[in-house]
């Protein structure tokens, strides 16, 4: 067992010359190598974003440059011209509303859905089961015309509902199947005790099952967002006036024909973080582990 | 405060053809505690999911207070239920746990504090009544789930195995609590048990099931004493009762090179069934070592302390053993390797008819 094999270190000022590695500590060369990896890890994430951040602060026509600059004249008025001279504003509006709904309609069919798989026994259960995760395997892409074949004789092109629905019918079954999963672990016996407790199967679900299940429904909640959140196929083949166009479809007008707009494109890019950032904050406190413990016992 | 009737009632789960309970016929009269037994997979927890309300009934009916809740959901029913893993709302502190059934039933909130507190205190929960069950031992957690059953003042109390997640010394403690409590309130309470220890000790009557089937449904003393069938004389009673099939002669039976007197009554009830066989059946209590009894090889003894239980066989002139245990006293056991005369008390003799496995009724 290498657990126990004893090292030997060239030790300076140790009388022993040697020291017993404990079961629980690395050598020297694991430590090296595991923190190596995490800083090249750390770095590979951290620099698109700082990058982003700094050349937003730029002025517009430093952005590019043959030398590595990293302060060069920093100032806002990237930030203020998105801002205030295109219609940024519009979009992130269109977007958080859309983000929004996604989230709070996605929630709350995949929980009411993941919950009845869960514990309901129904003529087409398994076939339920099969078309959630069936519906997994297509890409979005394919979904693209026939959607939009739908939407057009719905009259739901073009608009802000119309996207949110089709966010839900790619994310609704994911949560749902991962709902299902996290439902599962929680004891029916609660349930049962909850309905002769007086419970209808919704109070049931409400009042006993959906705030036991917040760490699920935390992650199945940002998850939702950020599926509408960061999305452009669907949002570009779906959209098409100005007013309309969320965040990632608008930013796509900071790239011309010949030129991009760095500085603008990274400011705006920097400015579409924030909520997500927030959504985040907001959930992550509800993902805590043992939320179940000691209801039941075994 | 009910009256409950299972009246034929059956349970056939889906995708089973064979029913998980088969026409079960019960009538609990009002306060009485009655203890579903029996191996596991017998139906018992079914059983008492069904007068829940949790499990289907495919046939018959469930009556509770003359009030047929056959199709009526677990909450209308008026009952409350201990589970065997406690199942309280994690999320709640012991007082809204308790108050919950209350607070949905809209009581009012002095109400609802006044029937906690009241509860907490009988059930020793008082200085924990603002912790999670979480922050809760094992036993504490057993007595909140029985103080949320007690609060709602229900007709029936349903436990299912409440005390098989405890420490064998809790059991027997929080045993005779549910006993008293019970007794004290006065409510009809359906309890189920795979340990018939608990079945013998706290039962007003037990009802032993096997198989979807009741085998018999008596007080604690007749079900030990006057067991129906094969099956529930061996499964009351501990160390089980010796049964042993043995061919009939005409003072009584014979039992390997013995000749064993069974009381005439038995004997003629015996014979006019035309048995040339029975299963006979003694318990190890019903013995005593002394002449002219029963040879038995001991093989090896047990000693408890106060009894030593004596494992041993009986030889078959043919060449098989029947096993047997006996009771002996424990200051001066045999020992292995020893051959003792067992003399069988013949008021506790038991015969079964080979075939069908009933009791042959003097």
């Amino acid at each position: 067992m290498s657990a126990e094999t004893v090292v030997h270190e060239v030790s300076v000022g140790e009388a022993s010359g040697k020291k017993v590695r404990r079961r629980d500590q690395r050598s020297p060369l694991a430590s090296f190598a595991l923190h190596f990896g995490l800083f090249i890890a750390l770095i590979w994430s951290l620099v698109p974003p700082i990058w982003a951040l700094l050349t937003s602060l730029k002025p517009n026509d430093r952005a590019i440059t043959t030398q590595l600059v990293v302060f060069d004249n920093p100032s806002m008025d990237n930030y203020k011209f998105v801002l205030t001279q295109t219609d940024l504003p519009t979009w992130f509006l269109n977007s958080v509303i859309v983000a929004a709904f996604t989230m709070l309609i996605g929630l709350f069919l995949s929980a009411t859905a993941g919950y009845a798989v869960s514990r309901f026994r129904f003529p087409g259960h398994k076939q339920l089961m099969w078309s959630f995760l069936v519906t997994q395997m297509f890409p979005m892409a394919i979904l693209i015309v026939p959607i939009y074949n739908i939407f057009a004789r719905l009259g739901l092109l073009n608009s802000l509902a119309g996207l949110v629905i089709a966010y839900c019918t790619t994310a609704v079954p994911f949560c749902a199947w991962m709902l299902k999963g996290y439902f599962d672990t929680i004891p029916i016996e609660i349930d049962e005790a909850g309905r002769i407790d007086g419970l209808t199967p919704f109070g049931t679900f409400w009042r006993l099952v959906m705030p036991l299940a917040r760490p699920g429904l935390a992650v199945t909640a940002f998850y939702t967002f950020l599926t509408a959140w960061g999305e452009v196929a669907y949002a570009t083949a779906f959209l098409t006036s100005d007013a309309k166009k969320t965040l990632a479809v608008g930013l796509q007008s900071f790239v011309g024909q010949f030129k991009t707009e760095w500085g603008y494109l990274t400011a705006a890019g920097i400015l579409v973080t924030i909520p997500a950032v927030i959504v985040f904050l907001l959930v992550q406190r509800n993902l805590v582990a043992g939320l179940t413990a000691g209801g039941t016992k075994g | 405060m009910a009256r409950v009737v299972f009246d034929n009632a059956s349970r056939i789960f889906p995708g089973s053809t064979k029913p998980a309970v088969d026409a079960l016929n019960l009538d609990i009269p009002d306060g009485e505690f009655l203890v579903l037994v029996g191996p596991s997979g017998c139906g018992k927890s079914t059983s008492l999911r069904m007068l829940a309300g949790l499990e289907d009934i495919d046939g018959g009916r469930i009556l509770i207070g003359d009030r047929d809740v056959t199709h009526v959901a677990p909450k209308e029913r008026d009952i409350a239920m201990v589970f065997q893993n406690y199942a309280l709302y994690p999320h709640m502190t012991v007082r809204e746990n308790m108050g919950f059934a209350l607070k949905l039933a809209k009581i009012p909130k002095e109400e609802i504090k006044r029937r906690v507190d009241e509860a907490a205190q009988i059930l020793d929960l008082t200085e924990y009544l603002e912790r999670k069950p979480k922050a809760l031992s094992g036993g504490q957690r057993q007595r909140v789930a029985m103080g949320r059953a007690i609060v709602r003042e229900p007709q029936v109390f349903l436990m299912d195995e409440p005390l098989s997640n405890l420490d064998a010394k809790l059991r027997v403690q929080t045993r005779t609590q549910i006993a008293q409590l019970q007794h004290r309130l006065g409510t009809t309470t359906v309890y189920v048990t795979h340990d018939q220890t608990e079945a013998m000790t706290m039962g007003d009557r037990v009802a032993v099931l096997k198989d979807g089937l009741l085998q018999q449904v008596d007080t604690p003393r007749n079900l030990y004493d006057h067991p129906d069938n094969v099956f529930v004389a061996g499964f009351i009673g501990s160390p089980a009762m010796n049964l042993i099939e043995v061919p009939l002669i005409a003072e009584g039976v014979r039992l390997g090179t013995a000749d064993v007197s069974v009381p005439r009554e038995v004997l003629s009830a015996a014979a006019s069934k035309g048995l040339k066989s029975v299963i006979f059946g003694f318990r190890p209590e019903d013995t005593t070592l002394g002449e002219g009894g029963v040879p038995i090889t001991v093989d090896a003894v047990e000693s408890t302390g106060s009894d030593a239980y004596v494992y041993g066989h009986v030889d078959i002139p043919g060449g098989t053993q029947h096993e047997v245990v006996i009771r002996a006293d424990g200051r001066i056991p045999p020992r292995a390797g020893d051959t003792i005369s067992a003399v069988i008390t013949e008021d506790h003799m038991h015969l079964f008819d080979p075939s069908s496995e009933q009791r042959v009724e003097a």
